[in-house]
């Protein structure tokens, strides 16, 4: 095997074993346990209550939010990567580009703090 | 043919051999790590903790398991039934496959791939769907709810997460995590390990990995007094055990990933002959096992933080607080023209 397999290789028997294992848990339990389903038992839990919905319902919007800036700050840190680790090679000029990018990200950032986006009275 | 034995089937088979050489002494932790936590939590207030079972009640986690094995699967009638049985399952086996990148000691790693902390970063990231997939597809309001909580304080936390990363690496110069912890061998002994010039980002690491395990203070998506147990409420028997077992494995990741990032890894904190004489592994495992106990320490310790709390706490104090010092490490790095190349 050369290279770029050999490297990755063991973790994909990784996952397939680790795949295997869980499959091997869940299935290990539905043979061994004695199964005896009734309708009480199989209604969603809710303190004693019936349940009187389904519980995909509407949600509060900041969750949302919240994953939208995610997104970004994530992207961000991505791109922080190679830029962290040749930092030695790319110079000055190399660390300069990453301020201002950095600097535009900070001003965005100052914007949604300022219109509230991070708020969770 | 010959040619297929030698080059491929040899090498799976060996590679299969020092898979379950990390499986199955990680799962035995994992086990163990339950007991430690019932002891500690137990000791810290004053009561025995498990005794019965074995000696010490040492034989406790093996009960817990035939127990949790022989107990009945329930699927809720509304719930999406792939999805329910699938979600425990990601959540255990990204907890177990992170472990391939992380190095035991120099050489002693199962795949030394060039990438190694995009890889655990990468799968770390992925665990959120594991929650956000219980929470759905029970069809229960507590999972539910719970689910949307875990999830917005998981991918919060994962930013300053993120940032500290960026911290280290500009420290090591490299994505290699053997390369991350050789670095820190500065000749200083413990004193040259990151978490000295980084202590503030330390800081972060550490809170960050209990609010990204949903761990107390953070334990807001389980919160037992409101949501009674969050997103796996509707889950029995070894799917609610994989779900146990793939957070107490994520706890052990990431006291792994600090001990990488930040306390020297493998290496002897102080360089002089009888530490020096004790492998790297056990140094490893000892600074796991230290890491560890802060987690269970900390829960000992702290009650529970509010939700509007938490999500400051990330986005307003650890986010522009690791960004800052981003840019400081960075500036001083090129200023004194310290980078390695």
């Amino acid at each position: 095997m050369d290279g770029l397999l050999r490297e990755y290789f063991p973790i994909l028997v990784f996952i397939g074993i680790a795949v295997a294992l869980a499959a091997v848990i869940v299935a290990a339990s539905l043979v061994l346990a004695r199964q005896r389903p009734d309708s009480e038992k199989l209604s969603p839990y809710e303190c004693g209550f019936e349940p009187f919905a389904d519980a995909r319902s509407k949600f509060d919007v900041r969750f949302y939010l919240v994953a939208i800036l995610f997104i970004i700050f994530d992207l961000e840190v991505a791109f922080l990567f190679p830029w962290a680790v040749s930092l030695g090679q790319i110079g000055l000029f190399g660390f300069w580009s990453m301020m201002v990018f950095l600097l535009v990200l900070t001003v965005g950032f100052i914007y949604e703090w300022k219109k509230g986006a991070l708020e969770w009275e | 043919m010959a040619e297929f034995w030698t080059g491929y089937a040899l090498p799976t088979v060996i590679t299969v051999a020092q898979i379950l050489a990390i499986v199955v002494p990680l799962l035995l932790a994992v086990a163990y790590y339950t007991y430690a936590e019932r002891k500690v939590l137990a000791w810290a207030q004053l009561r025995k903790g498990p005794n019965v079972v074995g000696p010490f009640g040492l034989l406790q986690p093996i009960a817990d398991a035939v127990k949790l094995l022989m107990k009945e699967t329930v699927i809720p009638s509304g719930a999406n039934r792939i999805v329910f049985v699938a979600a425990p399952m990601l959540t255990f086996v990204l907890a177990l496959i992170a472990w391939a990148v992380i190095p035991f000691d120099v050489g002693l790693v199962l795949a030394d791939i060039n990438v190694g902390i995009l890889y655990l970063f990468a799968i770390s990231s992925l665990g959120v769907y594991g929650v956000i997939m219980a929470g759905w597809a029970s069809n229960s309001k507590y999972a539910f709810l719970g689910a949307l909580r875990s999830a917005a304080q998981m991918v919060s936390y994962e930013v300053s997460i993120g940032f500290v990363i960026v911290c280290v690496l500009l420290l090591a110069g490299s994505l290699n995590l053997t390369q991350i912890v050789v670095a820190q061998d500065r000749g200083w002994g413990f004193l040259g390990w990151n978490w000295l010039p980084l202590l503030p980002m330390f800081v972060v690491f550490l809170v960050s990995m209990l609010a990204e395990t949903n761990r107390a203070p953070f334990d807001l998506p389980e919160g037992e007094s409101e949501l009674v147990a969050g997103f796996f409420v509707e889950y029995s028997s070894m799917s609610f055990a994989l779900f146990f077992l793939g957070e107490y494995a994520n706890m052990l990741l990431m006291s792994g990933m600090t001990a990488v990032l930040f306390l020297g890894g493998w290496l002897p904190p102080v360089d002089v002959a009888p530490f020096t004489w004790i492998p790297g592994p056990v140094w490893f495992a000892l600074k796991i096992a230290l890491v560890a106990f802060l987690f269970l320490w900390v829960r000992a310790t702290f009650p529970r933080y509010r939700y509007d709390q938490l999500m400051r706490l990330g986005w307003k104090v650890f986010l522009p607080l690791s960004l800052f010092w981003l840019v400081l490490t960075a500036g001083v790095l090129v200023a004194m023209g310290w980078l390695p190349e």
